[in-house]
């Protein structure tokens, strides 16, 4: 039997490790975001397939979110207010939580998997080595798009993501709960604040960085043909979930870190 | 010595974990001519070829290129000397994100800035001197055979007209007649670009065609380098064995040792 302080010792190494790699990478990875060449082209074809294909997926998850959202905050406010409530509680926890983390994770799930399997696929058929060879940097083509493009497409996601939410309560709210229309609207109005939207655009870029960071990291680091492929997507796609829940965290304390005091 | 080396390697190791691939190699390429590199499957000649690109970092040793030590290099000055450099891989490494002629002419466009018209232009040119027409160079690398992928990575080596070219195998997977075109292919850039060439392979009728020296590699070391005439009077027990294709000799002994 091993020594399990020893184990733990090894596993906290290792985790850290891969931090001090991973922030080398990404320290690596923005140093050639700001210096040229920019690869245009490459930046909007990137922003195409984050953008464009992921709107369904999004576009579904917060409708179905913000509809679920308003029928239990009536079940749950009708002994207070419901007309207000439901329209105030929705547009809150849409903006604030549930359209960037939602959207963040349904655009994680999609785009870390694919940027992992595809730089790896390149990785493993020594692509990425034939890139260097033609004096290339691979981290100024490959990697720098993917990251500008998916800081500059998750906001805009994440905006509709938001609208299509909020009307997913209200079709809710006005269509099956009987709530007036024009007060809904209102009431959304009202509640929501300039710092809400702003945060939500703000965890949105972040969640953009780490999705295109992990599945890029991830990617360029696979080695040992198809399996080693398999694993990358999958750990690309897992670092990007928890990057984003642990974001979203931090992000929440410092916007909104009240304490009631 | 009066000749000019353009590549050196002097002691170069290079292992992988446990397992040592390249234990001590020494290798001088003059300018202008070319080296055939040969050896068992799995000695390390495509990590030896990786070594001097900078792609893998040898453990130990020099490898001078022009006469500068390449393995202490920044990633500006690496840039600059890869700028000097082709290279064929085994596996053709194509982008199967481009067109077959966007491959070829990548190095022109990225490497060099030139617009996109002209690498067209020689791109298709060079996709004809590898023996394939220019309506390949719209397919995707996916639709191509093996062969086919082969030529077009071989192309896309020579299309910068680098100073020093690496081919890995570049006959393997062609048909004999193919496999002639490429190997004059190989001999003219030697010949009339003045490229210093290092080649792998194990046809041998495409080492005795394209080589001014060979060298054969075994267990980690050169253990014989010689021009292409002294080849079958090596008087090495391993050399003849591997040139004839010879199932018994000293390189089976090693192999059941194991
Ligand atoms: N990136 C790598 N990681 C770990 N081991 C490697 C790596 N690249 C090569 N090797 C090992 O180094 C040894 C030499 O590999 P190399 O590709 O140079 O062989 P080779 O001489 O080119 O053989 P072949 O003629 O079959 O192409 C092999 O045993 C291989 O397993
Ligand atoms: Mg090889």
């Amino acid at each position: 039997m091993r020594n399990p302080l020893a184990i733990i010792g090894q596993v906290v190494l290792a985790s850290l490790a891969e931090i001090g790699s991973l922030s080398r990478f990404a320290g690596t990875a923005i140093s050639h975001i700001v210096r040229p060449p920019i690869y245009w082209r490459l930046i909007l074809k990137q922003m195409w397939l984050i953008g464009y294909n992921s709107l369904p997926v999004v576009g579904l998850t917060a409708l179905f979110t913000g509809a679920a959202l308003a029928q239990q905050i009536y079940v749950g406010g009708s002994r207070f207010n419901a007309a207000s409530v439901v329209p105030g509680v929705v547009v809150i926890a849409i903006v604030r939580e549930l359209g960037p983390v939602l959207g963040g994770l349904m655009v994680a799930g999609r785009v870390s998997s694919a940027m992992a399997a595809e730089l790896g696929t390149m990785r493993v058929t020594e692509q990425i080595d034939a890139l260097v060879t033609l004096s290339t940097d691979p981290f100024k083509y490959l990697i720098a798009p993917r990251l500008i493009a998916a800081v500059i497409t998750l906001p805009l996601l994440v905006l509709v993501a938001n609208i299509i939410g909020v009307l997913g309560g209200y079709m809710i709210g006005t269509g099956r709960l009987g709530l007036n229309e024009g007060t809904y609207l209102q009431v959304t109005v009202d509640f929501l604040e300039r710092a809400d939207v702003i945060s939500s655009l703000v965890k949105a870029a972040v969640f953009g960085f780490f999705i295109a960071l992990m599945g890029s990291y991830h990617g360029y680091h696979s080695r040992g043909g198809a399996q080693g492929v398999g694993k990358a997507t999958t750990n690309a796609v897992v670092s990007a979930f928890i990057a984003i829940l642990l974001a979203n965290l931090i992000i929440t304390v410092i916007v909104f870190g009240g304490t009631g005091a | 010595m009066s000749i000019e080396m353009m590549i050196e390697l002097k002691n170069v190791h290079k292992g992988f974990g446990p397992k040592k691939v390249l234990q001590g190699i020494d290798l001088a390429v003059p300018k202008g001519e070319s080296l055939v590199i040969i050896g068992g499957s799995g000695t390390g000649k495509s990590v030896t070829l990786k070594c001097v690109l900078g792609i893998l970092q040898p453990d130990q040793g020099e490898i001078l290129v022009g006469g500068e030590d390449v393995t202490k290099f920044s990633t500006g000055a690496r840039k600059r000397i890869l700028s000097k450099f082709g290279m064929l891989f085994q596996g053709a490494a194509l982008f199967d994100s481009l067109p077959v002629w966007e491959n070829v002419a990548f190095g022109l466009i990225q490497g060099k800035g030139m617009n996109k018209k002209d690498a067209h232009e020689i791109a298709i040119e060079k996709l004809r001197r590898v023996g394939l027409g220019a309506d390949v160079g719209n397919l995707s690398p996916a639709e191509l055979s093996g062969g086919m992928q082969k030529r077009v990575g071989l192309a896309r080596a020579i299309a910068t007209e680098p100073e020093i070219i690496f081919f890995d195998e570049p006959t393997t997977g062609l048909d004999p007649i193919m496999a002639d075109v490429i190997n004059d292919l190989i001999v003219e850039c030697v010949k009339d670009l003045g490229a210093t060439t290092m080649t792998i392979t194990h046809d041998m009728a495409s080492a005795r065609k394209i080589a001014d020296r060979i060298a054969m590699l075994y267990h980690g070391k050169i253990i014989w380098e010689g021009t292409k005439e002294e080849i079958d009077q090596s008087g090495n027990a391993h050399v003849d064995q591997f040139i004839h294709g010879r199932a018994q000799g000293p390189i089976e002994m090693e192999l059941l040792k194991l």
